[in-house]
């Protein structure tokens, strides 16, 4: 869905976004107070993070350095000389009535990130730039009838803000963007990706403008081709993002073709009533009186220090994926194992030795359905990849059918122990003794004398007396060979 | 110790004083209950606004023992006042303003905590100018200091200077061996020159800001004020460091400013910046002024005329710059989380309002208006951008002049010292004070004011020696040779005592 229709015609949908995301360190930004979710409140507060007097701020290397490492991963330019400002603004839950973060001169600059879509198209989203900020921390008001209360843990916690230029068109498009941003922060070690710890939070910018005005800003930048456009705050999931986007563009064109001007405005999704609600407009905005932080000189890097970071960086979800390929998976199947980065080195391990979209198939329809059914996560796998190993090599070699492969999956989930061993202990292995196959069939025969005779103008009833054999045997018997006796017991054409 | 009376003890020099503890024929204990008591009969001069006896003479107590064990530190057992704008754990720090209440930090400055730690004993928090916004310590919540010297046969109050006005009187009048301040515009220079004591601002970055109550973090810098240059300058050897806890201090070695303060100004290039000869200039400042390059050159000085082509843009600059880093920086005393807070506030802005509007006095919103407003959308370009150019101007015009010359001289005020409430109705006038300490600020480089003499109405006059960045120890040497030439003895009548 790139396009609204409309009853006056087709409307573009454009969107860019604003990610935070919580930089993955154990100290703050400026200070030496823990960043560990959870803790009771302004528990871990500094006197800097408290805003008391005569307190400065310390850059935390570490911080900078995950900085860095997110820039590579974004693809984008880092800039070796970067400043730190002061957003000026009042609110109890922010201690120093200021805001570090960058403004003009931001530690990363323009960079991409490539997303693969279900369609099979991929599309590439411009980063604008990535900076460096302090977290707020956090009011409540819900504590007393009449008093509102503070709790500064969160106060001073380096976010990452990584801008997008307005390169996304549809709600599907806004929500895999989100992902794979997500899956590559995680692949870099640079953010947990946490949503519901709110660890992460995007505010999305919508607007819409008539068809073929997308085109027109990619073919010459210019912003007038666009529409007005809505902030939307702090949305906090995947799935959220798709539907406060889908929502604020029909808003949107509803007004537009109602003869009205849509507002530039500040709006909040409401996830109960999945809708979005007006904040504040543009005339209400914050002078938030930047200016560079006298507390703290530029920060100069050094591109050997960079260089060293760059070389440092695992392999990203793009390249992983292209591995994949070329080893014989469907692009489809690649992206989705690359998604989390502990999918990928599941699979990796479960795919040494055999047939790469065996073991994908295994991962995609065995694994990932059981895990799904049972709410568990990729690491919390009851299965280790080796031993789904040693059943994918089984299946392969023959020594097991497909179906007792997946018995022996359920058995191994549920019980534990070594698949190998399994079936030894169990006697799963495949019979392909024609004999004990024969006489299976026989036993079938004999109880079913009607299928036999509709069998002779209704070969497809041949899949029927196939299923009848296995499990007369177990399921251990080789399908194949039962297909070949099956057919030359019952005189059976070949397929053609 | 017998033949010594306590007022010896108090007009001793930090040096002497020094001297005499180790030798050990004062103890710290003696040395500091002549201070405390001092203080006392001097509290009509309203130079502390915090006093710490108690803690003082435990502090002493634990010096004599260390002195004893043969444990001494570079000031041990030297009682000092301390500005009431570094943070001093569990003793009350007000700088100067009801808003900070009776806020008792539970941390210590860097500056404090290393004389500390070099042995000094605390005497009190001295009185300045409302988070040091001012020239005459009138601005403070804790009401004027008066400065202990009068005009000859006058009863007339006189300010002490400001912003470190508490510190400059208390040194002036006996009640401390020697004291802190800090320096914004001129906050340690102006007020030495009006009392006839030295202060010396150290190049900025020379000391942590650590745990100083913050007024304008690009200009703010900490330093000594003293009854002689030696003193300067075994003061600041004490208060500098690098400090991983301030990021714009800077780590290069503090070098022992004492040994060389004899070394004599031979060959010494003195640069005499012409744009300070300003319109007005009272007769007795410029005669001071060109007696002083006599000094010199009779010492063996090259005299030389410089040029800082930007000097008039400086005030302008800099009361640009100033209030809209305080503007900033005192967003935090807002009555949430300590200080003072204003009664039923009715919602979050009232709460803000009122405690700002009741806390803050009129000096300090002014310049947290005027800071404001410079910053504002649509005005930053106009103001804020372009103080910065200038401000890097005037830094240009010094590295220029210090192409052909060592240190600059200048005097240090427009003046002696005023009545109170003689400037209090005119902001500008006030702000003219500066007129010859706040390049030095926006330069980032070392000054120090001497005491040179007296007007014919027998008030004190300071002389400015401008020096290289991070070259203190030419700059002390420099002002050792006009102190010496200065031969300044004068001591106010302690009217006060009486």
């Amino acid at each position: 869905m790139k396009t609204i229709k409309g009853s006056s015609g087709e409307w573009d949908i454009v969107i860019g976004m604003e990610v935070h995301a919580q930089v993955l360190s154990n100290a703050k930004l400026f200070s030496g107070a823990s960043t560990a979710f959870g803790a009771a409140p302004n528990s871990q507060v500094s006197f800097v993070d408290a805003g008391m007097p005569g307190m400065l701020p310390v850059i935390n290397e570490k911080c900078i350095e995950q900085a860095v490492r997110t820039g590579l991963g974004l693809k984008a330019r880092i800039n070796l000389r970067s400043v730190f400002d002061r957003k000026n603004y009042f609110y109890p839950d922010l201690p120093s009535g200021y805001q570090i973060s960058q403004y003009k001169d931001p530690i990363v600059g323009e960079g991409e990130v490539t997303i693969d879509l279900k369609s099979g198209e991929s599309i590439t989203v411009g980063i604008e730039r990535l900076h460096l900020e302090q977290d707020a921390g956090k009011s409540l008001h819900d504590q007393h009838p009449d008093t509102s209360f503070v709790d500064l843990n969160r106060a001073g916690v380096a976010l990452m803000e990584i801008v997008t230029k307005p390169h996304m068109r549809s709600p599907e498009e806004a929500a895999a963007f989100l992902k794979k941003l997500r899956a590559i922060v995680r692949y870099l070690g640079t953010c947990d990706g946490n949503m519901d710890e709110g660890s992460m939070r995007a505010d999305v910018n919508v607007s819409v403008c008539r068809a073929g005005g997308y085109e027109k800003f990619r073919a010459d930048g210019s912003f007038k081709h666009l529409g007005t456009r809505c902030e939307i705050k702090n949305v906090n999931s995947v799935r959220f993002i798709a539907q406060a986007v889908e929502y604020e563009a029909r808003r949107q064109v509803e007004i537009l073709e109602e003869g009205g001007t849509v507002r530039q405005e500040t709006r909040l999704f409401d996830a109960r009533a999945g809708e979005t609600r007006s904040m504040r407009g543009k005339e209400e905005a914050h002078d938030y009186r930047y200016f560079p932080d006298p507390d703290l000189l530029p920060l100069e890097l050094e591109q050997a220090w960079v260089d060293a970071i760059a070389a440092s960086l695992p392999e990203l979800p793009d390249e992983k994926r292209a591995r994949f390929i070329a080893q014989g998976l469907s692009p489809y199947d690649a992206s989705v194992l690359v998604s989390e980065r502990e999918l990928a080195d599941y699979y990796e391990e479960l795919a040494q030795g055999v047939d790469a979209k065996a073991a994908a198939n295994w991962l995609n329809n065995e694994i990932l359905g059981r895990l799904n059914k049972a709410g568990l996560a990729i690491t919390e796998c009851p299965v280790p990849a080796a031993a789904n190993n040693a059943i994918i090599r089984m299946t392969a070699d023959g020594t097991i059918s497909g179906k007792i492969a997946k018995d022996l999956l359920d058995i191994v989930w549920t019980e534990g122990g070594d698949p190998e061993a399994v079936v030894e202990t169990r006697g799963l292995r495949q019979v392909t003794d024609t004999g004990a196959i024969d006489a299976a069939i026989e036993v079938v025969i004999a109880a079913n004398p009607g299928k036999v005779e509709e069998v002779k103008h209704k070969p497809k009833l041949a899949g029927w007396f196939v299923g009848q054999v296995m499990r007369e045997t177990g399921g251990k018997a080789n399908p194949a060979a039962v297909n070949a006796a099956l057919k030359a017991r019952l005189n059976l054409p070949d397929e053609g | 110790m017998p033949g010594s009376s306590s007022n010896d003890l108090t007009a001793m020099t930090l040096a002497g004083a020094r001297d005499a503890l180790k030798a050990r024929k004062i103890s710290s204990r003696e040395l500091t209950a002549a201070f405390i008591a001092a203080i006392e009969a001097g509290r009509g001069l309203n130079a502390f606004v915090t006093e710490t006896a108690e803690v003082a003479l435990l502090m002493a107590d634990a010096s004599d023992k260390r002195l004893a064990a043969g444990e001494a530190g570079a000031l041990e057992g030297l009682p000092l006042a301390i500005k009431d704008l570094f943070c001093t754990k569990g003793t009350r720090t007000t700088a100067a303003s009801k808003i900070l209440g009776d806020f008792v930090p539970p941390y210590e400055s860097t500056v404090t905590q290393n004389l500390w730690n070099a042995g000094a004993v605390m005497l009190g928090k001295t009185n300045l100018d409302e988070f040091a916004m001012g020239s005459s310590n009138e601005t403070s919540f804790f009401g004027p200091v008066v400065n202990p010297w009068r005009a000859k046969d006058s009863n007339m109050n006189l300010v002490p200077g400001g912003s470190s006005g508490g510190s400059s009187a208390a040194v002036a009048a006996d009640l401390c061996l020697a004291a802190t301040g800090t320096d914004t515009g001129g906050s340690i220079r102006q007020p030495a020159a009006v009392t006839g004591t030295v202060g010396l601002k150290p190049t900025y970055g020379r000391c942590s800001r650590y745990g100083i109550v913050a007024f304008a973090s690009s200009l703010d810098q900490a330093g000594p004020m003293t009854k002689t240059v030696r003193d300067a300058a075994i003061l600041l050897a004490s208060m500098a460091s690098v400090d991983p806890k301030d990021s714009t201090s800077v780590d290069l070695p503090v070098p022992d400013y004492e040994s060389v303060l004899e070394g004599g100004v031979k060959g010494l290039r003195v640069g005499i910046p012409k744009e300070y000869r300003i319109e007005g200039i009272p007769a007795d400042v410029a005669a001071l002024w060109d007696k002083a390059a006599d000094w010199l050159k009779a010492q063996g000085a090259e005299i030389v005329e410089v040029s800082l082509p930007h000097t008039k843009y400086a005030l302008p600059t800099y009361y640009i710059v100033a209030p809209a880093e305080a503007s900033s920086n005192l967003a935090r005393y807002d009555g949430v989380r300590f200080g003072y807070r204003a009664a039923h506030p009715r919602d979050i802005t009232d709460l803000y309002e009122r405690s700002r509007g009741e806390g803050f006095g009129a000096e300090v919103q002014r310049r947290i208006l005027i800071g404001t407003y410079v910053l504002s959308a649509g005005y930053y370009d106009a103001y804020y951008a372009r103080a910065q150019r200038l401000r890097t101007l005037i830094k240009r015009d010094f590295d220029a002049a210090f192409e052909t010359c060592d240190v600059l001289l200048t005097p240090s005020t427009p003046g002696p010292a005023f009545g109170l409430g003689a400037k209090t109705s005119d902001p500008l006038e006030m702000y003219l004070q500066d007129v010859f300490t706040v390049t030095v600020n926006l330069a980032g480089l070392p000054g120090i004011s001497v005491p040179g003499g007296l007007t014919e109405s027998g008030l004190p006059l300071g002389l400015q020696l401008i020096g290289k960045a991070f070259d203190e120890g030419t700059l002390l040497r420099a002002a050792q040779a006009v102190e010496t030439a200065a031969d300044f003895r004068a001591k106010p009548a302690k009217w006060w005592a009486a």
